[in-house]
């Protein structure tokens, strides 16, 4: 491993700018002329939008113009779109309800826009949108997908009969019956996935100017792929046509897939900027990423589990019922079903599964893809299901799993996946290890004298990432490509520009794609720039999301790397008078193979541009593409324990020790990898401890403020003690699996398994608030007497 | 509309802005001061820190007039010239940014730990002080790290002197 090649833990190229305040943001730029926007939003979960009354509020101190929903009907922008498709068990297309940017006839959540203000400064808009006066008819709303599927619930889209988006299913119903039927044992249970509202820290935001000269707009927002954002604007909303647009997604902070989707706001502002003559910036507020934020999760499962005579797994069946909000936001039909379905095989040899999933529409934000998507919530269920079947069979945790354990690769699951490698009992032992599994019942007994209760959980996570083939994808549904895109450009000088269609909000792709460049072709880091997030400067790109950009984005630097390569030693060979075959390059360097022949890096890139000697008919110029789509999902794993102790009197639960051994592939800076997973297991630790979304029955969201929906803060949280096993994932060029959602899909289970366990009930729904787990601990009789004895 | 003066950074400034104006929007919109940044609305999130006489305060809860005539240092002035704050470059060596958005606040409220409790510092104490400032991508682990490095570096002698 050199210093700065892969492997290594090199600190990160982009930090110095963000540590001296010189970071790039949406809400930080600012453009000549700039007026500011501001919404007027829907105070009621459901009504019809009447007369809006805008005329004082034009009349105010610095407002350029309100516009509301109907003009934008008029000028013909269109509504947003859902890009998956998904189809019932019966073959019907799922029920798409209708979603403009800014409604004119009906609102179906409290926030949803109607009209925007444009004003000089951004206290002015925001005056004005105050006293635009909106006539609202109350509709009766439903906030809860038991409520919205129950007869004579309101109505939410004529689209959607009884509020139902699909109902669709994966699996062999009959013969999983069959199974059950001759089962030894079957453990079932009731589980809730809450729902999570995302929180990146910073908030949604988007500038937007238009040049009527060249009818040309450039679109700044806060975006984890701009490329997509583009796409999609320009083919359904009508804004502009896709040369006339340019996406610039600049620093970002964080994203959790909250910032994947194009909002109505980012529509509204790049209309605006067209209609007024005026470049237009809205940065959202807190609250309004609260309300309006893709919120994530939000299941309802009722799964069972069939075991033989020998406690191994014969068939395993699910119904899960999905909250999509009031609109079904960009990738949300792929979230509860090939995200989420497509895992409940989980890290187990499970020969038959089935898996109903109904898709519900409630008078709520709409829900999507949350660092995780689907796969948080596939392990919950599965992993929550291992633990109280090895309670229910009195054997332990550890070793159902490992009678349980896929052992064979590739290995295919009955719900489509096919696992090419994985080793999960060595993740299994390594965290067993780690967290001294063997002795904690010296510990219980000890935190028993203390007056605490103590318990342990495992949970054995497994996730597809690096999405995916382009051509699976297509099969099931998926509007789009998912391959990624890549460019390197070598200067004459040699030093290496690369251009990715992946995009960095906080994962480090500056330092860890540079890394990769420099293991491959020899040049120091300081000498190779990344270059992503601008649609003008990158060809196009999927994006970043589902840990995919080390797969998928990765690999296609690497296969333009190994074009690049191939000229330059073609260069090389050529000025040496070498066989090609005998060049290597390394350290600045390219030499002939044990020979004191060589040239320096920068010499054969600048032969590449004089064109003065270089082979025949070979073209001059030294930059090289790559489009590279995956064969294969892949299949990151792991083993997590978690260990807690819990206050039997005010129910309080400290997580006294949290250990990850994750299976990533190849890791390239095992520093960033780290950091990934602590943030990963913050957020997991935050579902089930702390956050949950609370809509109240008509609708208002109740924990719209960090006062009420409680984020993990530094004091909730323990240090990690994190650690990797490896095998190499063959699906990719570079053996990679991906890191990015890891944490947040494995600790949830954990974490609620070792709170059942310290408390000696099993009853417990996220998030295991203190007040829960006490009436938990009491439902069962006794903790305090317990730990008192 | 209030005319204020402050110092920001070691510059003196002064501008008129309207009574309601918010020191963060102060310093972001006014001053062009960019590195301070707004996560929340209920003075929650802490990314707005800044230090006002030396103390860390939350610019969004503050009006730029109850700042009049104070002195203000704000991410950009934490460095020493080019030489790194050991706190910014204890962030850095530690990993302990991601996104970076809190990484200005989390940074100033740092500061504002080691300053009050030196090498002392432990890392319970840390997590405790560090309530105010949320972070949704590093699990706080290396932000901590990165806080006690710093801590240690800067009043290390005593410490390894005490020990
Ligand atoms: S912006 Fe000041 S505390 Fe959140
Ligand atoms: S680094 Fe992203 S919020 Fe802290």
């Amino acid at each position: 491993m050199s210093v700065e090649g892969i492997g290594a833990r090199v600190a990160r190229k982009e930090d110095k700018r963000f540590i001296t305040g010189q970071g790039r943001y949406v809400d930080d730029m600012s453009v000549p002329g700039m007026k500011h926007a501001a919404f007027v939003r829907s105070p009621h979960a459901h009504a019809r939008v009447g007369a809006i009354n805008a005329e004082a509020a034009r009349a105010m101190p610095g407002v350029v113009a309100v516009l509301t929903g109907a003009e934008m009907a008029a000028d013909g922008i269109g509504n947003l779109i859902c890009g998956w498709m998904i189809h019932s068990k019966d073959g019907s297309p799922m029920n798409m309800g209708a979603w403009p940017a800014l409604a004119s006839e009906t609102v179906r959540f409290v926030g949803q826009a109607v009209a925007v203000v444009i004003a000089e400064t951004k206290s002015q808009a925001r005056d004005a949108a105050e006293a635009v006066e909106v006539e609202w008819e109350e509709l009766p709303a439903v906030s809860d997908v038991l409520g919205a599927i129950a007869e004579g619930a309101p109505q939410i889209h004529p689209e959607a009969p009884g509020n139902l988006i699909y109902d669709w299913e994966i699996g062999t119903k009959d013969e999983v019956e069959k199974a059950f039927g001759e089962a030894a044992h079957v453990t079932r249970m009731d589980l809730t996935n809450n729902r999570l509202i995302p929180n990146a820290m910073e908030p949604r935001a988007a500038l937007a100017r238009y040049d009527a000269a060249d009818d040309h707009f450039t679109l700044w927002t806060t975006s984890q792929n701009p490329h997509t954002a583009r796409l999609v604007l320009s083919a359904f909303y009508n804004v502009a046509p896709e040369h006339k647009l340019r996406v610039v997604a600049p620093d970002v902070g964080g994203g959790f897939g909250s910032k994947i989707y194009i909002y109505p706001e980012e529509i509204t502002c790049l209309w605006a900027a067209k209609k007024t003559g005026v470049p237009v910036k809205w940065t959202g507020d807190r609250s309004e990423a609260f309300l309006t934020d893709a919120h994530g999760r939000d299941h309802v499962t009722v799964a069972e589990m069939a075991f033989d005579a020998n406690n191994r797994i014969t068939a395993f069946k699910i119904d899960t019922i999905a909250n999509f909000g009031a609109y079904m936001s960009l990738f949300s039909s792929a979230v509860p079903t090939y995200l989420y379905a497509t895992l409940l095989s989980g890290q187990y040899d499970i020969p038959l599964i089935h898996c109903n999933v109904r898709a519900v529409y409630t008078n709520t934000a709409p829900v999507d893809a949350y660092r995780g998507a689907g796969r948080p919530e596939a392990t919950f269920v599965v992993e929550r299901m291992m633990e109280t079947a090895a309670r229910e069979l009195s054997v332990s945790p550890a070793e159902l799993r490992r009678t349980n354990f896929i052992r064979e690769f590739p290995h295919q699951t009955p719900v489509i996946m096919l696992y090419d490698a994985g080793d999960y009992e060595a993740s299994l032992n390594a965290a067993l290890e780690a967290s001294d599994y063997a002795g904690f019942a010296a510990r219980k007994a000890e935190a028993q004298r203390r007056g605490r209760l103590r318990g342990i959980g495992i949970s054995c996570y497994i996730e597809a990432c690096g999405i995916a083939p382009s051509k699976a994808v297509g099969s099931l549904g998926a509007g789009v490509g998912l391959w990624e895109s890549a460019e390197v450009r070598v200067n004459p000088v040699g030093t290496i520009e690369v251009l990715t269609g992946s995009h960095s909000h906080g994962q480090g792709h500056e330092t860890t794609f540079a890394q990769l460049v420099a293991s491959r072709l020899g040049v120091p880091l300081d000498n190779i720039a990344i270059v992503h997030g601008d649609t003008d400067s990158v060809q196009f790109g999927m994006g970043t999301y589902g840990s995919r950009s080390g797969a998928v984005g990765m690999s296609a630097i690497s296969r333009a790397i190994d074009k690049v390569e191939a000229k330059a030693k073609k260069i090389a060979a050529h000025l040496l008078e070498a066989s090609e075959g005998d060049i290597e390059i390394a350290d600045g360097e390219v030499r002939v193979a044990g020979t004191d022949k060589k040239l320096g890096w920068h010499e054969v890139c600048l032969a590449a541009y004089t064109g003065h000697n270089l082979p025949d008919g070979m073209e001059p110029g030294l930059k090289e593409g790559a489009f590279y789509d995956p064969a294969n999902f892949t299949f990151p794993a792991g083993a997590y324990v978690c260990e807690v102790e819990i206050d039997p009197e005010t129910g309080h639960t400290d997580i006294v020790q949290f250990v990850a051994a994750d299976d990533f592939g190849r890791i390239i800076n095992p520093m960033i990898v780290e950091g990934q997973v602590h943030g990963g297991i913050a957020q997991g630790i935050g579902q089930a401890l702390l956050e949950g979304c609370v809509y109240d029955e008509g609708g208002q969201l109740i924990t719209a403020t960090y006062n009420d929906y409680a984020m993990p803060r530094a004091h909730d949280l323990p240090s990690f003690r994190v650690s990797t096993t490896e095998t190499i994932c063959p699906s990719n060029p570079l053996g990679i699996k991906g890191c990015g959602e890891a944490g947040a899909i494995g600790s949830p289970p954990a974490v609620i398994n070792a709170i059942t366990d310290a408390i000696g009930n099993n009853d417990l729904s996220m998030p295991a608030t203190p007040e829960k787990v006490w009436r938990a601990l009491h439902a069962a009789g006794g903790g305090l007497r317990e730990a008192a004895e | 509309m209030v005319t204020v003066s402050m110092t920001v950074n070691g510059r003196q400034v002064s501008k008129e802005v309207e009574d309601r104006r918010l020191l963060v929007d102060f310093l972001r919109e006014d001053l062009g001061l960019t590195g301070t940044h707004v996560g929340c609305d209920t003075s929650q999130c802490g990314a707005c820190v800044v230090h006002l006489d030396g103390k860390a305060v939350k610019s969004c809860t503050m009006l730029a007039a109850q700042a009049d005539g104070a002195s203000v240092k704000t991410i950009e002035g934490l460095a020493d010239g080019a030489e790194l704050h050991p706190l910014q470059a204890a962030f850095k060596e530690h990993h302990g940014l991601q996104c970076g958005f809190c990484t200005p606040g989390m940074i100033m409220s740092g500061a504002d730990i080691i300053a009050r409790h030196g090498s002392d510092l432990d890392e319970a104490t840390v997590r405790l002080e560090l309530e105010g400032n949320i972070c949704r991508c590093t699990g706080y682990h290396n932000i901590v790290k990165a806080i006690l490095a710093a801590a240690g570096e800067m009043g290390g002698g005593m410490k390894q002197a005490a020990e």
